[in-house]
């Protein structure tokens, strides 16, 4: 059975229809992309998946649980956790702060134990920090625990929203456009990131992005849309060779095969 | 070169026993100024400021605990039992340290701006004032027509109990308040609140009909007080009554205890503020200050969190409206205006949002600023419309001047002058608030381990 599975989503605002009868199926343990031109709809499906938005018609099934009225906290408690395309991350908080809040869901300190210190939630604290500690040397900001968020750089500042998604024991992961502003050689590095996340930590990671060595380098399947439309879907050879991803990217006309190589 | 004269001379002022000295020279002096000159704002001024120098310099924390004691148990007190003026500023001080403490948990930690926190104060208070007085009889009469002689419905020692139900009823009214809000983020958050504080006010204000819950404008008096045991006063005026130069009435000895309940107070309060901003509860509300739609992604239930701000501040609000309630025995609706709940916003802001010794300080400074400054320039500026004293260029009689011109009612201009240079110079206030630093870890439990296993 399919991780996560969309049945004719549709989400509109006003007239706008900027998700459009979208049905995806995802396989567990896979790394899957969603492409598109800007403005195709592609955060506005993450946020339904992640109920920052409702779906206006639609169900979205994950792990056999119909997530597509809950509340953004019940579905993150459920196993889908997400990054944000602009990053949001809590900039006057520590970098080792982020990642425990994203441990929120986890942590089961009781009030009373907060209060009085109790040996269940010292153990529980220092556990969180040491998982927390082993996230950042994971993804790569060993030693900038105490440093404010804000104040790392555009990178760090990437990785550390995966480690912050990645506290909550996802089993799932949605990152939107996780390499956008990096330099060739921080997107290798992230590229290799997500393949580890997925083969160490069996993590299943949808991925929205806009380069496409990332995209063609570690996408299994490929997903694309168009107008709010799931226009194609396939491998990456499949997606390079497919005209009407072509026309979405090019525009009509621009059909023929001198253009694929930009494509790819 | 003077910043670098500075730097070199604060560096050496923080080596060796040079910060022991300086605090308690500052402590001394203080305490000496306003021994010899018990009217002096100015001495009074410099006795307070000790608590600034015990927080600033770097000395050892048990010295600083004791000293601290020193100063809150037995220095202050004492003097303000000599000149009992004192002693109500520092009652205020310590009561708006409260208040604002709480509100900093609601605005500075959960970023819901409140501009009605003073309802959850009110609560506090008519609860107290409700059940500590002759109220519960007077409820069939318009306020004015009720019999003298009157009981009282519970004893004064119903006091102890009543601080712990206000934690409640306040935090359950803070929730009732908090639900409609919820939805709303910043500007529209503060109008409501701002409205619900108002009704609050209203309320108290018109509740002496149908049934005369609350005695309207006129308030509620008399209030009861817990009993004040006779040794306390014996005990006190055998201990200090020679510094103190006069015996001590029990009504002294009421502000005195008033003034160490309210200390004891805040002492809880920072205590589980501390408590709680290091925990999952205080990341998800200062999380949810920092990025609301980040926070719930993460999975931080926004509504159950910002109840849980709410209902927090709230309670501390309430015990401290008990205490005033019993400390005053007077209650009326004018003690619970917009400009308080503005009062204590600009204490927090200008202290630092979000920062406990910073909240402690604004509300120190505010309150000081309100009762001393703009007071004593009150009363040196009519103390000149007496003489007959003139300004030398302008050639202007002092006598002259518009008795409109009042400082003690220039309250509002000076929370605007407060929240607009803060705004502008110091926006994260006076002593900013910082996070916590960790030590890795991963180190400690090495260095266990290693430990461990020799
Ligand atoms: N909250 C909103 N209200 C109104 N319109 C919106 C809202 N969010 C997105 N849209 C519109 O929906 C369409 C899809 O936007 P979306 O952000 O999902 O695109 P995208 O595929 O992520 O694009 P990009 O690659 O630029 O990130 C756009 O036309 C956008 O203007
Ligand atoms: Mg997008």
């Amino acid at each position: 059975m399919a991780l996560l599975e969309t049945v004719d989503v549709v989400k509109r605002f006003g007239g706008l229809t900027a998700v459009n009868k979208v049905n995806f199926k995802l396989d567990q343990g896979r790394i899957v992309s969603i492409i598109g031109p800007n403005g195709a709809g592609k955060t506005t499906f993450f946020n339904c998946l992640t109920g920052i938005y409702h779906p206006d018609e639609g169900q979205i099934i994950f792990n056999g649980r119909p997530l597509h009225r809950l509340r953004p906290d019940q579905i993150a408690s459920h196993g889908l956790s997400r990054t944000f395309q602009n990053i949001r991350l809590f900039g006057n908080m520590s970098v080792i702060e982020n990642i425990l809040v994203g441990m929120h869901v986890h942590l089961r300190q009781s009030p009373l134990s907060t209060l009085f210190h109790l040996p269940s939630f010292k153990k529980e604290e220092k556990e969180a920090e040491l998982k927390a500690e082993e996230l950042m040397t994971y993804v790569g900001l060993k030693g900038v625990g105490n440093e404010l968020a804000k104040n790392l750089p555009y990178g760090g500042q990437r990785r550390l929203e995966i480690a912050r998604a990645l506290a909550a024991d996802p089993l799932m992961l949605l990152l939107d456009e996780p390499a956008a502003g990096m330099n060739p050689q921080e997107t290798e590095e992230v590229t290799r990131l997500f393949r580890r996340i997925r083969d160490q930590k069996g993590i299943t990671i949808l991925l929205i992005e806009h380069d496409m060595r990332v995209v063609m380098n570690i996408s299994e399947l490929i997903c694309v849309m168009d107008y709010g439309e799931k226009i194609a879907e396939g491998t990456p050879d499949e997606i390079r060779a497919d005209t009407r991803v072509i026309e979405a990217y090019l525009g009509r006309g621009a059909v023929a095969g001198q253009h694929e190589k930009k494509v790819a | 070169m003077i910043p670098v004269f500075l730097k070199n001379t604060t560096k050496r002022l923080e080596q060796g026993l040079c910060p022991y000295i300086l605090i308690l020279v500052h402590m001394v002096l203080g305490t000496a100024l306003v021994y010899i000159s018990p009217r002096s704002n100015l001495a009074f001024l410099v006795l307070i400021t000790s608590f600034f120098s015990l927080y600033s310099f770097k000395a050892d924390r048990r010295f600083k605990l004791a000293a601290g004691m020193v100063l809150t148990l037995l220095i202050f007190p004492v003097v303000g039992v000599r000149n009992i003026f004192y002693l109500e500023v520092i009652f205020q001080i310590s009561v708006f340290s409260a208040l604002a403490l709480g509100l900093n948990i609601v605005v500075g930690f959960a970023g819901l701006l409140d501009l009605g926190y003073v309802a959850f104060y009110a609560v506090g208070a008519y609860l107290w004032a409700f059940f500590g007085s002759q109220q519960f009889y007077i409820l069939h009469f318009a306020p004015g027509t009720q019999p003298s002689h009157l009981p009282f419905l519970l004893p004064g020692d119903a006091f102890y109990l009543f601080v712990f139900v206000a934690i409640l009823v306040a935090a359950l009214t803070g929730i009732l308040l908090g639900t409609p809000v919820l939805r709303l983020r910043g500007d529209y958050l503060a109008i409501v609140t701002l409205g619900f504080g108002e009704v609050i006010r209203v309320l108290a204000n018109n509740l002496d009909k149908p049934l005369n819950f609350t005695n309207g404008p006129q308030g509620i008096t008399p209030i009861q007080q817990p009993t004040m045991p006779q040794v306390a006063v014996d005990g006190f005026n055998a201990l200090f009554g020679r510094v103190v130069g006069h015996t001590v009435s029990p009504a002294d000895m009421y502000n005195v205890m008033f003034y160490l309940f309210a200390l004891a107070v805040i002492i809880i309060i920072i205590f589980v503020t501390r408590r709680l901003d290091d925990s999952k509860i205080g990341r998800a509300w200062t999380a949810i200050r920092e990025d609301e739609t980040a926070a719930i992604a993460m999975g931080v239930p926004l509504v159950r969190m910002k109840l849980a701000a709410f209902a927090v501040g709230a309670s501390f609000a309430g015990v401290m409206g008990v205490l005033l309630a019993g400390s005053r025995t007077f209650i009326s609706p004018e003690s619970f205006s917009f400009m308080q709940s503005i009062g204590v916003l600009s204490m927090v802001i200008l202290g630092g949002s979000g920062s406990i010794p910073g909240v402690i300080l604004g509300a120190a400074t505010v309150t000081i600023l309100n009762l001393q400054v703009l007071q004593g320039l009150s009363l040196y500026l009519s103390q000149l419309r007496q003489t007959d004293a003139v300004i030398p260029i302008i050639n202007f009689a002092w006598a002259n001047l518009s008795s409109q011109l009042d400082p003690a009612k220039y309250q509002r201009l000076l929370f605007g002058l407060i929240l607009i240079l803060m705004m502008i110079f110091r926006p994260a206030g006076l002593i900013p608030s910082q996070r916590r630093k960790r030590e890795p870890a991963s180190d400690e439990a090495e260095a266990k381990e290693y430990h461990g296993t020799p």
